[in-house]
């Protein structure tokens, strides 16, 4: 059976470039970078070159860049470290309802710890406004964490604005850009950014391997300790064929970022369009444009994701879903209700994330079997009455 | 994650839909967790379930365990069906994952009611 895989906001394929560019560190070329002799400068330099890569990719300079595991310690290392080292500024932080946990679950840790956090509610569509920033900023504010474009919903918040509004108030801004790497254009400086995280999984770079950039100037403690690598930022010896692997997806992934975003745009928007010419009583989640160029989110009204998600994966569609019966707990997904959706219509969301690879035949087949899908678990619910 | 009897269960569900004449009607569970389960039971003068039916509202695990319920019950007397266990439901789908558990509990839980409906029916009757 052909399988389409639209589930690319969880986890990407790896470039075969990439790959390519990799495998000389899995095999021979093994130095330890922090070794003077030459197998380690070999190495050194390749680190080296990926850095600057990552870095221009979002505009910054190389020494801004910390490579480490992935996003979630990129997360995490922000936003303690933020609070560790500037809490003499003040213990007050803003954040929003709709972040990844990576943010969500250091945020309440430091709750825990006598900071104070401020989670913005969103709109329908999972933004927070400039205005609800500036309203929420206080004194004692030493931090404001925003998510470049959220993961589930695909909505983009307004981060320029937000950047600029931090700049003029001396608060530091970092912005989880996971799912906005690779995908949207990206500037730290004009967009007045103070640090970014990314993981180059998400734009067909390898696993284990993300980065946060972190503004010249700020001072962030190291989260993992025993060892001067990174600049004494991150201990542990390199993910050498990682960081190699990030560095080229990078380098790929904004080389052709417009032209993929096209694409992409293009089938994701015949996805809007048609589902509900096909499924009735459906309800698009996020923003209707302003959103991630690879981003369908639908919630099907009277069923469930999990079933849904089966019979696609049944069919050779791969998706995912906010229901509770996916995220491992007895609630659906966070984001989409503090989107207001009730528990039930939460339940019976579906995301479909495309990338480059996606065609249109794959989207003519969804429009084809999503619907058949739809009507076959509504003729089986005790909800539906059509 | 599931079984291929879960799997089965899940595409081709057993007793699907409401069914003509029923004369017992359990509805369990709640939206707001993900799970509705819709049990029909019709039982005939002997107290033998002739025909069941279900609709469900939830994942894969919760159709499947509300297909072998009504495929457990079908035939039985309703003090026999009242005997399901969910243990009995999972054991017959070769297991269910341990977050799919409650899917089970539910499960039973509908056709109690059914069964609890139907007998509340037959009182009502008596008594007219």
């Amino acid at each position: 059976m052909k399988r389409i895989y639209l589930d690319n906001a969880a986890t990407t394929k790896l470039a075969p470039a990439v790959f390519e560019a990799m495998t000389p560190y899995l095999t021979e070329i093994y130095g330890n970078p922090s070794s003077p002799h030459y197998f380690g400068q070999q190495v050194a330099a390749a680190i080296d070159k990926a850095r600057q890569q990552v870095a221009a990719g979002i505009g910054a300079d190389a020494g801004e860049i910390i490579f480490m595991s992935g996003g979630t310690e990129a997360d995490n290392m922000a936003i303690r470290g933020i609070a560790e080292r500037y809490s003499s500024r003040g213990k007050h932080i803003i954040t929003t309802a709709v972040e990844h946990h990576a943010v969500l679950h250091t945020c309440q840790l430091l709750e825990k710890h006598g900071y104070e956090v401020t989670y913005l509610p969103v709109d329908e569509y999972g933004r927070v406004t400039v205005d609800q920033v500036r309203e929420a900023i206080r004194p004692d504010t030493v931090l404001v964490s925003v998510m470049f474009a959220n993961n589930e919903v695909g909505t983009i918040m307004p981060i320029p604005e937000i950047g600029a509004l931090c700049r003029e108030k001396g608060v530091f801004f970092h912005t989880d850009a996971v799912q906005a790497v690779g995908h949207l254009p990206i500037d730290v400086k004009a967009m007045n950014i103070d640090m970014l995280s990314m993981s180059a999984h998400k734009f067909h770079g390898p696993k284990g391997v993300g980065a946060l950039y972190v503004r010249k100037g700020i001072m962030l403690p190291a989260l993992i300790q025993g060892g001067a690598q990174e600049r004494n930022r991150r201990a542990g010896t390199e993910n050498v064929p990682g960081i190699v692997g990030m560095g080229k997806a990078m380098e790929l992934a904004v080389g052709s970022l417009e032209e993929n975003a096209a694409k992409m745009t293009a089938l994701r928007d015949r996805l809007i369009r048609e589902l509900p010419k096909r499924i009735p009583e459906i309800k698009l989640n996020g923003h209707p444009t302003d959103r991630l160029p690879n981003n369908v989110n639908y919630s099907i009204k009277y069923i469930e994701g999990e079933s849904i998600l089966l019979m696609l994966d049944l069919n050779g569609i791969v998706a995912s879903s906010g229901s509770a019966c996916t995220s491992g707990s007895l609630d659906p997904s966070h984001v989409l209700l503090a989107m207001g959706l009730t528990h039930e219509v939460a339940h019976g969301s579906v995301r479909m994330t495309l990338s480059e690879e996606t065609t249109e035949e794959d989207v003519e087949y969804v429009l084809d079997v999503l619907p058949r899908v739809a009507e076959r678990l509504r003729r089986m619910s005790p909800l539906y009455h059509g | 994650m599931y079984s291929e009897k879960v799997l089965d269960h899940f595409q081709n569900p057993r007793n699907m839909g409401e069914i003509e004449g029923y004369n017992g009607m359990g509805m369990v569970g709640n939206a707001k967790c993900g799970d509705i389960m819709q049990m029909f039971i019709k039982v005939n003068d002997d107290g033998i379930i002739e025909d069941v039916g279900f609709k469900t509202f939830g994942c894969g695990a919760a159709v499947a365990t509300s297909s072998m319920a009504t495929e457990m019950i079908k035939g039985k007397s309703v003090d026999d069906a009242l005997k399901l266990s969910n243990a009995a439901v999972v054991e017959a789908l070769e297991g269910l994952p341990p977050v799919k558990i409650h899917c089970s509990v539910l499960a039973e839980e509908a056709v109690k009611a059914a069964v609890e409906d139907y007998r509340s029916r037959q009182a009502e009757k008596k008594s007219e």
